[in-house]
């Protein structure tokens, strides 16, 4: 495939429909009301000149080189500023514009360096391109006059270059910082010929607020902002479409090549879910697939004190699954089990849940869905009847208001996060219920209306508050109610009741109650409220209770089944809404069928031709506990690093210690391999071939841009485990397994990889009543039927602060980092966050004689740790943070045991802790940023 | 000075399904907690804790010795999966 280079129509889209009819260049043309007389001539066929436009960004008007002819109008207007009018004719091409154009093209190149044939973007400028197009041939000014060719170069970002001298001030890269990202980090300084663009106060990119996203290297027509890979390899000479493996919201990427070597990640206009937007992770943090650390070969060893011995990989699937019968012959077939993973494909996942059923012959598979949004699974579906989230991304610019809880976009769903921006700066209402004071609260163009900054662990009774306000104040859509629900009036009852008030439970939350009125009364009364939801939702000891109670809450004001409501878990990693969808958990066959469900087991065994059992299996907390107690001796852990990533380290290696076999297969030796028997290599997302599942349900292709670098795909190594077991499994390629998956689950079943190519990607259910896929959910009936009120009694987790760990640590992720940092951490990413910090208020840290930058000790009931404090006024009284990115500081050395008590999701949002000073900074501290 | 053992994990968490249920009458409550640790536990938790509740373990709730006895036996093991 060549490069792809998707059509720019100037300016953006406008909705509605074509019912303007303009003339251009004598075509006739029909557009939406509002569409710029450019983008109605780029919809024919008519390309105008532009530099400073371009169709993600609003028209400017400053190039002066897209001017165009209209009849009956004076002069000769912008085209991109002018929007059309019915009967307007319109030349583009006249004697005078092209010569009013080729001096305006004079002027930007008497002061551009003319170094095209060594320029990084030589075959990719649209100032070259635009000399060009308008026949530029002479410069009558020469280029001795005052200039910019001395500008430096800004090199200080690990990923591109900031090169003045090249700047054309066309401020599309600060127009995309702003309209794009939302992140203002970019302005004009100076007037006039002293015009430039500036990074914040006008220090480097590095000293600024840019965030790395990208957004203005993508906008930039010149190479004055230049990814460094391209300075360094070369521009890329094809593409290949697939998806991020970060984050949850699944942005669709042109990995652009050459050769096999990725040149860069450019994100794709097409992508339903970023819409040509990225993150610093997605755009730039890709080197890891081919970091020096990766590991291509298997390992063995027979005690986890030996050293690794490579070995091939038929040995290694040999010795595995010898010792895999071996240990069941001796302790039971339940006596072993596997752990599939979120960062993995759809059909990897169904891959390794299928060996465990068949070829194990037991459920014991669980994924790490267990340990983040788990409780989303349990809570959607008593109330709505399948664990998903309700809208697609796009909904959430129609929300009126916004309602998000325990969820930090900008920092872990930041394309998400800057599509909210946008809503929020067009006039949405922000309600913010967090501990912290989030970047959302406050941020430039941003405020919310109302930060209920509650005391960690009590979501339950402040949802319950903001749900006795619409009950007790006359704020049910009681048509909703009664036409689409059940149990309304028990739980009416149940909620009325004056121990949920807010007045009575401010003491609890710490959040007043007139606030708390406020909000509830803001979000009830919106015609469009949305809630988004993160894993401060689900990471509580109430994590599934939290949800069914802001489920209760959306059906109780009638926001569910349309655009701009829903209830909207964002998914922390890239595939975990697809692991969960892929019957990973042991209690569900995929498509969230219960195991105990005759016809639905029945279907399974006949295609895979073994019994399955119809009792849920261990879920991975058990799975360590029995470990303990002996009953559980071998684990089969697929893309997960649980040693580093789970709560209660101490607790989780002891279990991995006590096994008899532990088998992981991953990109990197890591926490968990330490215990390990055998190692597996993985392969990268960019070997990878198959799908991801993100939060909005939408199922991408991810298409491989190479061969696996280990010689084998991950799905093939599981089946080639499971017939040494004595199972015969086996598909063609990942293709087939999708028709597996089609063919045995109905949410699936029209999904195949020829839908996907054919029409970008489908949001599940996709099938014979949803040919095109379901953006929204629970549009004329909830799935269960009528939907169901729940009531969510608050009940306090057994965690509390004390004497001895009188603090509340709450845990979380940062912007450049993803999970246990396995890949971000070898990538240029560690620039922003070389290491996890602890964030604690002001006045915790005097009172403890801690500086910023010190080095505290931070200790738990069950362990801890070291790591430097950040003293920041964001963090409540009594409360501090910090991440888990790193294993040399292991946040979850102090972590607990502590789960939600639905499935088991660890609460790891409230964790009693003491902080004490370690080391003090050795001289002249600074803030640790 | 006498030291009691820590309440097992099978125990503990049945003890916070407990605490959710509490407000309905006991009846309802038991009945709704055996569903859920039907459709959700491994047998062999579901065994340890029959086994728990029938013995008198003090760290028991009250209300999970009458789930408890609601709870049928697990499964016998199932043979290995071989064709």
């Amino acid at each position: 495939m060549s490069l792809i280079k998707e059509p720019d129509f100037g300016t953006p889209a406008r909705p509605g429909e074509a019912t303007v009819a303009v003339e251009i260049d004598g075509t006739e043309v029909l557009v939406p009301e509002g569409t710029s007389v450019m983008r109605a001539a780029a919809e024919a066929g008519i390309d105008i000149p532009k530099l400073c436009a371009t169709d993600s960004l609003e028209p400017f008007g400053s190039c002066r080189l897209c001017l165009v002819d209209i009849d009956g109008r004076k002069g000769t207007p912008a085209s991109c500023t002018t929007p059309v009018a019915p009967g307007m004719k319109v030349r583009t091409q006249t004697e005078k514009l092209a010569k009013l154009r080729r001096g305006v093209m004079e002027l930007y190149i008497s002061d551009h360096p003319l170094d095209c044939l060594t320029c990084p973007a030589n075959g990719d400028c649209e100032l070259q391109d635009m000399a060009g197009v308008v026949g530029l041939r002479e410069v009558r000014y020469g280029f001795d006059g005052e200039n910019h060719l001395t500008e430096p170069t800004d090199s200080s970002n690990p990923y591109f270059d900031f090169d003045a001298s090249k700047c054309i001030s066309c401020s599309r890269c600060v127009r995309a910082c702003g309209e794009v990202q939302g992140t203002f980090a970019l302005t004009i300084e100076g007037r006039g010929f002293a015009s430039k663009v500036a990074a914040g106060a006008g220090g480097s990119f590095m000293e600024s607020d840019c965030v790395s996203c990208g957004a203005c290297v993508q906008a930039c027509p010149t190479s004055t902002l230049q990814e460094k890979s391209v300075v360094e390899l070369g521009m890329p000479t094809r593409s290949v479409i697939t998806t991020c493996a970060y984050c949850g919201v699944g942005c669709s990427f042109k990995a652009e090549l050459r050769g096999d070597e990725v040149v860069r990640m450019v994100p794709y206009k097409d992508g339903g879910a970023n819409e040509g937007h990225s993150c610093v992770k997605g755009r730039f943090a890709f080197g890891y697939a081919s970091h020096p650390d990766r590991k291509l070969k298997p390992m063995l060893r027979e005690r986890i004190t030996d050293p690794w011995r490579e070995v091939e990989w038929e040995e290694a699937i040999g010795y595995t699954a010898r010792r895999l019968l071996e240990i069941q012959a001796a302790h039971g077939t339940g006596a072993i089990g596997g752990i599939t993973s979120s960062r993995c494909t759809n059909e990897e996942v169904y891959a390794v849940q299928k060996m465990v059923r068949a070829a194990f012959g037991n459920n014991n598979v669980d994924t790490c869905a267990r340990v983040c949004h788990s409780p989303t699974g349990y809570g959607l579906k008593q109330t709505y009847g399948t664990s998903a989230g309700t809208q697609d991304f796009k909904s959430v610019d129609q929300a009126d208001v916004i309602l998000l809880i325990g969820a930090n976009p900008t920092d872990a769903h930041p394309v998400f996060g800057s599509r909210m921006k946008r809503r929020l700066r067009a006039g949405a209402r922000l309600i913010v219920a967090d501990p912290r004071r989030i970047d959302l609260v406050r941020s430039p163009h941003v405020e919310a209306a109302h930060h209920l900054q509650l005391a960690p662990g009590t979501n339950v009774a402040l949802v319950n508050a903001l749900a006795h306000v619409v009950v007790t104040e006359g704020l049910v859509d009681r048509e909703f109610v009664n036409d689409r629900c059940e149990d309304f009036e028990t739980w009416e009852r149940f909620i009325a009741q004056p121990q949920h008030s807010p007045e009575a439970v401010a003491d609890i939350t710490g959040v007043p109650a007139e606030e708390l009125r406020a909000a509830a009364r803001l979000y009830a009364t919106a015609p469009n409220a949305a809630i988004y939801y993160g894993l401060g939702v689900t990471e509580h000891s109430q994590g599934s209770t939290m949800v069914m109670g802001m489920a209760n809450l959306a059906m109780a004001t009638g926001n569910i089944g349309r655009q701009g409501v829903g209830v909207n878990p964002l998914r922390g990693q890239n595939n975990v809404q697809g692991s969960c969808d892929m019957g990973s958990f042991p209690h569900e066959l995929p498509g969230y069928r219960h195991v105990s469900d005759d016809a639905v087991r029945s279907v399974f065994e006949t295609l895979w031709g073994r019994t399955i059992l119809a009792e849920p299996g261990l879920r991975i907390p058990n799975m360590f506990d029995s470990a303990l107690d002996g009953s559980f001796r071998a684990l089969f852990v697929h893309g997960e690093d649980i040693a580093q990533s789970d709560p209660n380290t101490r607790h989780v290696t002891a279990a991995l210690s006590s096994l008899d076999l532990l088998v992981v297969q991953d990109l990197f030796l890591n926490e968990t391999s330490k215990f390990a028997h055998v190692f597996l290599p993985g392969t990268s997302f960019l070997e990878k071939d198959g799908t991801f599942t993100n939060a909005e349900r939408r199922i991408n292709r991810v298409r491989p841009v190479m061969a696996p670098r280990t010689g084998k795909h991950e799905w093939e190594i599981v089946c080639e485990l499971a017939q040494a077991m004595g199972y015969p499994m086996k598909w063609d390629d990942a293709a087939q397994i999708m028709d597996e998956i089609a063919l045995t689950t109905p949410t699936f079943a029209g999904v195949s990889f020829a839908r996907l190519d054919r029409v970008g990607s489908v949001q599940w259910p996709c099938n014979d009543a949803a040919p095109e896929g379901t953006p929204i959910m629970h549009v004329d009936g909830f799935v269960r039927g009528k939907g169901r009120f729940v009531e969510t009694v608050y009940v306090p987790t057994e965690e509390r602060s004390t004497r001895r760990f009188p603090l509340i640590l709450t845990t979380g992720r940062i912007l450049s980092q993803y999970n246990v940092g396995a890949q971000t951490r070898r990538t240029g990413n560690v620039a922003w966050h070389p290491e996890d910090v602890l964030e604690l208020h002001p006045h915790d840290a005097e009172v403890r004689g801690i500086r910023d930058g010190d080095t505290v000790v931070l200790a738990s009931r069950v362990g801890e740790t070291s790591l430097r404090a950040r003293i920041d006024d964001r963090m409540p009284v009594g409360v501090v943070y910090t991440t888990f990115h790193h294993p040399a500081t292991g946040a979850n050395v102090v972590t607990t045991e502590n789960s939600d008590w639905a499935t088991n999701c660890p609460e790891y949002k409230v964790t009693a802790v003491q902080v004490t000073l370690k080391q003090p900074v050795p001289a002249a501290p600074g803030p640790v940023r | 000075m006498t030291t009691t053992a820590p309440t097992p994990a099978h125990v503990r968490l049945a003890n916070e399904i407990a605490a959710q249920f509490r407000h309905r009458d006991p009846a309802t409550a038991a009945e709704e907690i055996a569903a859920h640790i039907r459709a959700f536990w491994d047998p062999r938790m579901r065994a340890r804790l029959i086994e728990d509740a029938e013995a008198g373990h003090p760290g028991v709730d009250p209300l999970i010795r009458a789930v408890a006895a609601l709870l049928p036996p697990p499964p016998p093991p199932s043979p290995l999966p071989r064709n």
